[in-house]
């Protein structure tokens, strides 16, 4: 188990890398990925028992899917932080011939990678099938899912809590981040979709809610979600964060969502972020 | 040889999928099948009433359906999703090139009605493109079987196989006419009957179309080569390429759109191989309406007397060439 203040080191670093990435290539999703990094890094290193010799079907470990592929750079961190794969691959984010292609693919058999994503409002469809999967080979792991808050515009989400709801995929555990901005702006002026924890609710699911950029937050949320699985009902967990944090200029800022920083820009935000665990 | 050929027991491609689904179900624990609400149609009951705890039904969302079938496969599931072409392929062609085919990931999509002989429902269920949309698809197999017999063999043959496949058949009953319990090899072109005049490739239903059409013409001193092609994709360009050096000409057959179905697929094969005279029997440019299936298909051209006018002309050409 690790302490919150070796989560809070982790995440630092993590956020470090989603800037270097991004800045490295001049392309990719710095906005959603810092604002997801607590989430992240409680998930990988606290919440799931997951395998890092990574294998396709995963029998015997909990699994994560990201519906919201475009925040790949938090994922590819995380992952390579937690010892799928060396972290100097980082370097070749979003570059000809990389494994860390823009979107995630398992084309490239990058390790921790099970489907692709990035065609947004697929994922919670996957993660109800692996979730089934489970029960089927009686693998009493659990599957966590993550879906931005925009994506939840595309209609086969709500396709996905109603199947959920009704067949009681009681063993999957999904989180929305919430942060209320998208490309063209903020979701209540894109497509005001109201309060969601309600309609979780009226289609069967069990929720909560928690501020996610507060690792000890995320943890202790997450650790309730789990013991409230396997009674019947899937879980949702609606996660409050702030695209951008916790730097600066980009908090909140929808305009960070796929824009990379130029060099005078990434050192502004890198001083925010002293090194914990090394760059790659 | 033509003439072994006969239509005294006719059946329903979809029932062979149904049939073959309950044998499947006894052989492999892994294969799970999928429907959104039209079990019945699909022919399902039997694999239901034996396995109602591998029998999933999603209700009206393909999209989900598509999605779940993927995530089913983490886990070494071989989910066989059923439902109308049109449902399996137009509405959920994202799902499937993301989560399916791009994921690489073992899903069966399987795809009855398909074509004009859905018949009196109309345009909005009959799909005439589906064959185009799959075969373009990289990774992905895409397998028209012509009868019972053949798909039910194919239904079996693809839980054998790892990878995404489009399977398709249809409605109606139609001349059951393929060996019984003949092994379906994924990626063979059947070669009906060995001729040295005209090749006639067809697909799906039309092949039972071709086969009436070669009667005809044997029976007027024309020897056809007919050439079941049961799997679009990956085809077997060989036998192709050997029957039209032979023959020097060809004609395809299919209940599909002209474009991008099997006479696109041929078409492009002898361009870069061996160009000969070649006319398409498809579908032309149109959308179908509701009617028998047998009145669609003379009215949309796609019958027995297209398939002999279509021979008559490139023979003709031919002959010019020479």
């Amino acid at each position: 188990m690790a302490s919150i203040e070796e989560l809070k080191n982790i995440a630092t670093q993590i956020r470090r890398d989603i800037l270097r990435m991004v800045h490295g290539s001049q392309s990719g999703h710095p906005g959603g990925s810092l604002g997801c990094t607590d989430f992240f890094t409680a998930l990988y290193f606290e919440i799931m028992k997951h395998n890092n010799q990574f294998n396709m079907d995963g029998i015997g470990e909990d699994l994560f899917f990201l519906s919201n592929g475009h925040i790949s750079p938090v994922w590819y961190s995380t992952l390579s932080r937690a010892g799928y794969f060396d972290i100097k691959e980082m370097y070749t984010f979003r570059k000809l011939n990389t494994r860390l292609q823009g979107h995630p693919a398992i084309a490239e058999h990058l390790e921790g990678i099970r489907v692709a994503s990035g065609s947004l409002g697929q994922g919670m469809s996957v993660a109800i099938g692996a979730a089934l999967a489970k029960k089927f080979n009686h693998d009493d792991h659990l599957i966590f899912s993550l879906h931005g808050d925009g994506e939840l515009e595309e209609g086969q989400n709500w396709e996905a809590i109603m199947f959920a709801g009704a067949k009681k995929v009681d063993n999957l555990i999904s989180t929305i981040d919430w942060n209320g901005q998208q490309i063209d702006g903020t979701t209540k002026k894109v497509l005001d979709y109201g309060d969601l924890a309600p309609k979780f609710e009226a289609f069967g699911w069990k929720t909560l809610q928690m501020y996610g950029n507060n690792v000890e937050e995320v943890v202790s949320t997450l650790k309730l979600a789990k013991t409230l699985t396997g009674q019947g009902q899937p879980v949702a967990v609606i996660m409050k964060t702030h695209m951008g944090y916790p730097i600066d200029f980009m908090v909140d800022n929808h305009e960070w969502h796929g824009v990379a920083p130029n060099d005078e820009q990434l050192a502004k935000a890198l001083e925010q972020l002293p090194v914990t665990l090394g760059d790659y | 040889m033509l003439d072994t050929y006969t239509d005294k027991d006719k059946k329903e491609t979809r029932a062979g999928y149904g049939a073959a689904l309950v044998e499947l179900g006894r052989k492999n624990h892994n294969v799970v099948a999928l429907t959104a609400d039209l079990a019945g149609s699909l022919r399902m009951d039997a694999f239901i009433k034996e396995f109602p705890d591998r029998f999933i039904q999603v209700g009206i969302a393909e999209a989900n359906m598509m999605g779940i079938a993927a995530g089913l496969t983490i886990g070494g599931k071989i989910p066989y999703t059923s439902t109308f072409a049109n449902f399996s392929t137009g509405r959920v062609y994202d799902q499937i090139r993301q989560s399916i085919a791009y994921s690489e990931k073992n899903v069966k999509i399987c795809a009855s009605h398909a074509g004009l002989t859905l018949g009196e429902d109309g345009a909005t269920h009959q799909i005439l493109e589906d064959i185009g949309l799959m075969r373009m698809i990289p990774k992905m197999t895409v397998i028209v079987p012509c009868d019972y017999n053949q798909t039910k063999a194919a239904t079996l043959a693809i839980a054998d196989y790892y990878g995404p496949v489009y399977l398709r058949f249809g409605r109606p009953k139609v001349a059951n006419f393929t060996p019984e319990n003949e092994p379906f090899e994924i990626g063979k072109a059947y070669v009906l009957s060995e001729g040295n005049d005209v090749t006639i490739i067809a697909t799906g239903h039309l092949v039972w179309k071709a086969i009436e059409a070669g009667k005809i013409l044997t029976r007027q001193g024309v020897s056809p080569e007919i050439i079941n092609i049961a799997t679009i994709k990956p085809l077997d360009e060989k036998t192709v390429i050997n029957s039209i050096r032979k023959t020097g000409c060809v004609v395809t057959a299919e209940e599909h759109q002209i474009y991008g179905g099997l006479g696109d697929l041929i078409a492009g094969v002898i361009s870069r191989n061996y160009p000969v005279p070649m006319e398409m029997v498809a579908v032309n440019d149109s959308f179908g309406e509701s009617g028998q299936p047998e009145e669609l298909m003379t009215k949309y051209n796609i019958d027995t007397p297209n398939v002999l006018e279509a021979v008559n002309k490139v023979m003709g050409r031919k002959q010019m060439k020479n």
